[in-house]
């Protein structure tokens, strides 16, 4: 019975990651919604220009773009390990 | 005024062809004058899954290209009255298909049809995008399994984008979501996505749910779509679906274990 209990939690548990994973890439998804099609494209070379200085993660990068009524700001977020 | 319907998914292989086939079928039986297109240029099945692969004479490239009349390609269903197929083309590359020929036909379909359904091949390509371009409303087919979903939600994302709709900032394309090969005994077990996470994660109004059934494999062995099964789980779930797109309220089916049998109890049921 207890192995029962314990595969039975195993189970449960395998779709709750796909719930937690799913809401982190369709959040992620919508945050690039409407945004250039050049983005990720520029995402990428961006971070391989960092890497050049610093080694960072995949995800150690955001660059978001707004549209104000007259110009557009590039917003760009990269986080640095600790040195 | 005839609606345009696309039925999409961004992943193949998820039940896009199953639900038009079922649906258009369902439209008809209620009396609605409807047309089922393929857009699958080079991979039809729609004819397959309809049952008339051996009455296909010319095709949607062909219309396009001026080889044939519209008239001519559409295929009168043999079972229900007022319901037409309109088959991709088998050989012909993909950029055969161009938007003012696509338009050219819809608008043309448009005078003579209630319900235009636009089954549309997988991916987010041309194909893909050409089928949703003209939609007045979609039904996004979702699995419950992580690459469905998210291929879902990118759909989403070009159908609020990529569409005429959103082109020319007319009312947005209505989205509905569809789910379907749902599994109820593996998500009381705990290994599948429930109706209520996906719903949740993909903020879209449900239409309906079709469970994984045995009845979906023997309708494609027949070529007579699953909604003539009025027998089975998926029959009446495409059924219930039909009424909700027309409108009527009808109560959620299937969601649960049907029958609690002893295997089930002992290893999948307890929690709800
Ligand atoms: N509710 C269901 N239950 C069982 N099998 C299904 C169901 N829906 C679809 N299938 C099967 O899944 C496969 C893919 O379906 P299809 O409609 O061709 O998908 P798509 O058009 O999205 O590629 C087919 O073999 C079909 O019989
Ligand atoms: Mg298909």
């Amino acid at each position: 019975m207890k192995l029962l209990e314990f595969l039975k939690r195993e189970r449960k548990k395998s779709a709750s990651v796909a719930k937690e994973r799913l809401q982190i890439i369709v959040a992620h998804q919508r945050g690039q919604r409407g945004q250039p099609d050049y983005m990720p494209l520029l995402e990428r070379e961006l971070l391989e220009v960092i890497r050049r200085y610093v080694q960072v993660d995949d995800d150690a990068i955001q660059i978001s773009l707004d549209s104000e009524d007259n110009c557009s700001v590039l917003e760009l977020n990269v986080t640095l390990p600790k040195s | 005024m005839a609606k345009i319907i696309v039925v999409t998914s961004g992943k193949g292989g998820v039940g896009k062809t199953t639900s038009a086939a079922a649906i258009s079928t369902g439209l008809a039986l209620r009396g609605k004058k409807t047309v089922v297109i393929d857009f699958d240029v080079g991979l039809r099945n729609l004819d397959l899954i309809m049952g008339c692969e051996r009455r296909v004479v010319y095709d949607l490239v062909n219309v396009i290209q001026g080889e044939a009349g519209l008239n001519q390609a559409l295929i009168r269903d043999k079972r229900v009255e007022n319901l037409f197929i309109l088959p991709a083309s088998q050989t012909r590359d993909k950029d055969a298909l161009t938007q003012e020929g696509v338009e050219r036909i819809l608008e043309q379909l448009k005078q003579d049809f209630d319900f235009i359904l636009c089954d549309s091949p997988a991916g987010i390509e041309r194909g893909a995008q050409l089928a949703m371009y003209f939609a007045d409303e979609a039904i996004v087919v979702t699995n419950p399994e992580v690459s469905s979903v998210r291929d879902s939600d990118r759909i989403l994302g070009l159908l609020g984008s990529k569409t005429r709709r959103a082109e020319q900032s007319l009312d947005p394309v209505k989205e509905h979501l569809l789910i379907t090969r749902y599994n109820p005994s593996r998500v009381t077990s705990g290994d599948m996505l429930t109706l209520d996470d996906i719903r949740e994660i993909l903020s879209v109004d449900l239409l309906g749910l079709i469970p994984e059934s045995e009845a979906v494999l023997r309708a494609s062995n027949q070529g007579v779509p699953v909604t003539h099964d009025a027998a089975s789980d998926a029959g009446q779930a495409y059924s219930d679906t039909v009424s909700r797109l027309l409108g009527e309220d009808m109560p959620l089916r299937f969601h649960e274990v049907q029958r609690r049998g002893l295997l089930n109890r002992m290893f999948g049921g307890g929690r709800r």
